[in-house]
């Protein structure tokens, strides 16, 4: 087109709707409506590839082929599944209430989809640059957990209230680990947009920076969105299906594509805040190239997700809880201080890079090299203290049982005597 | 007096969200619904935060209230249930607190709309600067020696004591 | 651009609805609920003052989050008591709790 700065969709268009003659605050009103549509489209038709993607690596793990009859390698198979759940009778249990019961899955879903509003796909394209926009995107993801709720109670089922609480308190637990992990790219990048924190990026990736941050962040992603280990939220050889027990046909199958797209727009912000987003080779000269890289980048994880998936066994609800309150926590918050105390460090003896050479990765190196230091230092102290508490466990267990086998000994005297 | 573009607009969505939904709250006899109400009401105030080009308290309302207050008076609602639906909704002093609601809103309209502070803040001939300060600023605010760093720890010790008074009171006694 | 004045009418009526809510209703969780509407109508009256006359200075941004520190801890404790209290008497009646009354 012509030599215009594109800065997002909106400022793309409207240059050609009003040289086609049309009203220039029509023309932006249309280029919005069409950007918002591109951008919650996206995501709803990509969710038909990752569970296939999902259907197809689950089996392999398992030694069987998975579907392969619907379509060339059995991708149509989840148009298939769309399409039953789509003539399904759509049943309403009685006694529920109906408003809550239709908004639930709506809800569930516009929590997930509203994310992919703010990642950056490119240098250029991305739906609204937020200066704040690592806090909109976990402010989203809480309203997730006001869904689940809304089903669990307005099901007008025991079961189904049951399950929505502990999946409520398991999600609300994991929220805070996950926040403390952002802080600490935010703190590298000096912002809190998302297009600023993948520009940071250009030099040395955070997950280089801070590997402690990213395990503590993908592990809380593992629990916000149900998956192995901590799947007991839906649980779906347990109890029931959980939450959505009431749910038939499309409602049903809104709650199931929310439940995949939430996982795959997890490790696409991993992607994007620790694993450099749209940045890769040849980004500059064709800006679209970056919306490739990132979903490659976000495959990576995703797979590893996937994988994990079907090898670990799930743990209980209160192993679940022990461990984020007395593992994750605490080593989120002493994560944040020091980095916070390192960074400031760095910066002041000059190490850390300048803004003209930001982009440089040379010059990233010392500052990168000095966090990911410290992260092993911190990962090495955390793996002792574990080891030595591991240790006195099986001391303490050792010793009551020699006490218990001397106690049978004296009560019960041996037939030699 | 007000032109007709898309800021007028979503500025009386959000107000009617947030007044309709503070009626449902007050006036609702099922808690869950009174419950779910508030938080549409305080999504509306979310929305006139970020009219306000304060987008930062707009994120942080709709994380810690509707993210966790709202969910908590859920929880709440949930585990006091036998109460709830039995008795009438308002008490014997229902008409006396109606009155005492629109005497303090007409005083609140008279001291917005009558000049009684002199010539500036609620005049609306006087102009909105466009410099506004960042998330940056509120950020540098918040440590800043000279500034507001005091409040904020006092704040941090006063959630963690809440915290902890919280955990103590609500436990069972086993 | 909006007038200060309808911002201001927003939040007086957003706390007057919540003072109707914390006099007339007889459910503490209720009461707490309208508590928390009074909270955030203050926080808009706050910010639309900030936005409208010092938008350079910080100040009224950082009294609203304080706000919210203090929301946030004054319903996590009430709703601590307010479950205590039903579990000891089984009623969240405000007028049942009435011990102290001479």
């Amino acid at each position: 087109m012509e030599t215009q700065q594109c800065i997002n969709i909106i400022e793309t268009m409207v240059p050609c709707l009003v040289r086609s003659g049309t009203d220039p605050g029509l023309a932006q009103f249309l280029s919005i409506i069409i950007g918002v549509l591109i951008v919650t489209l996206m995501p709803l038709v990509l969710v038909i590839l990752f569970i296939w993607l999902e259907r197809k690596i689950a089996a392999r793990v398992q030694d069987r082929i998975g579907p392969n009859r619907v379509g060339p390698f059995g991708l149509l198979q989840n148009v298939a599944d769309a399409v039953k759940l789509i003539i399904k009778e759509d049943i309403t249990p009685a006694g529920a209430d109906r408003l809550i019961y239709n908004a639930a899955p709506v809800i569930a879903i516009l929590s997930v989809i509203l994310v992919w509003g703010a990642i950056p796909y490119s240098p250029i394209h991305i739906g609204a640059d937020l200066s704040i926009g690592v806090v909109y995107v976990v402010a989203i993801g809480s309203v997730g957990t006001l869904a689940i709720m809304m089903a669990g109670w307005s099901s007008n089922n025991k079961y189904a209230l049951l399950g929505a609480f502990r999946a409520v308190a398991a999600l609300i637990s994991y929220e805070i680990p996950m926040i403390l992990a952002l802080l600490i790219p935010v703190m590298i990048a000096g912002t809190m947009s998302m297009q600023g924190i993948v520009e940071a990026q250009q030099g040395m990736w955070f997950i280089v920076s801070a590997p402690i941050a990213a395990l503590i962040f993908y592990i809380s992603n593992l629990a916000e969105t149900g998956r192995a280990p901590f799947d007991l939220v839906e649980a779906e050889s347990e109890l029931v299906a959980g939450y959505n027990i009431e749910y038939s046909g499309m409602k049903f199958g809104l709650f199931m594509a929310s439940e995949f797209l939430h996982s795959f727009t997890a490790n696409l912000l991993f992607a994007v805040i620790f694993l450099g987003g749209w940045s890769g080779p040849f980004v500059a000269q064709l800006p679209l190239l970056g919306f490739v890289w990132l979903m490659a980048k976000t495959l990576v994880p995703y797979i590893f997700t996937l994988v994990l998936r079907a090898t670990i066994p799930r743990v209980r609800i209160d192993q679940m809880m022990a461990f984020n309150w007395k593992f994750l926590v605490p080593i989120a918050i002493v994560n944040v201080l020091i980095t916070a105390l390192v960074l400031k460090i760095v910066q002041t003896v000059g190490l850390s890079p300048s803004p003209e050479n930001a982009t440089d990765f040379v010059a990233n190196l010392p500052q990168g090299l000095i966090l990911f230091a410290t992260n092993l230092f911190m990962a090495f102290i955390v793996l002792n203290m574990l080891r030595n508490q591991g240790r006195r466990e099986r001391m303490a267990d050792q010793a009551r049982m020699l006490r218990t086998v001397e106690q049978d000994k004296q009560i019960v005297p041996s037939a030699a005597h | 007096m007000l032109e007709l573009n898309a800021q007028t607009i979503v500025f009386f969505v959000f107000s009617l969200l947030t007044l309709g939904g503070a009626l449902g709250v007050v006036t609702n006899r099922n808690l869950i619904h009174g419950a779910i109400y508030l938080i549409i009401s305080l999504f509306g105030g979310a929305g006139l935060f970020v009219l306000l080009s304060a987008p930062f308290l707009a994120a942080v309302q709709v994380l810690v209230y509707i993210g966790a207050i709202a969910i908590l008076i859920i929880f709440a609602v949930m585990l006091t249930r036998s109460m709830t639906q039995l008795r009438e909704v308002f008490n014997g002093q229902w008409w006396a607190s109606a009155l005492v609601g629109v005497l303090l809103f007409t005083l609140l309209i008279g001291g917005v709309i009558l000049p009684v502070w002199g010539n500036s803040g609620t005049n609306p001939n006087l102009p909105v600067s466009d410099l506004v300060a960042t998330t940056q600023d509120l950020g540098v605010a918040l440590v800043d020696g000279n500034q507001y760093v005091l409040p904020f720890e006092v704040a941090s010790m006063l959630l963690t004591a809440a915290m902890i008074g919280a955990i103590v009171i609500a436990r069972e006694d086993d | 651009m909006i007038p200060l004045w309808m911002y201001l009418i927003v939040a007086a009526g957003m706390f007057c609805i919540g003072v109707y809510g914390v006099l007339a209703r007889r459910n503490a969780i209720a009461i707490l609920m309208s508590v928390e509407l009074m909270l955030s109508a203050v926080n808009i009256n706050l910010v639309a003052f900030w936005r409208y006359v010092t938008p350079q200075n910080m100040s009224g941004q950082a009294f609203a989050a304080f706000v919210f520190v203090i929301a946030a801890a004054e319903a996590a404790v009430g709703l601590a008591i307010v479950i205590s209290i039903y579990r000891t008497r089984r009623s969240v009646i405000v007028d049942d709790v009435n011990v102290l009354r001479g």
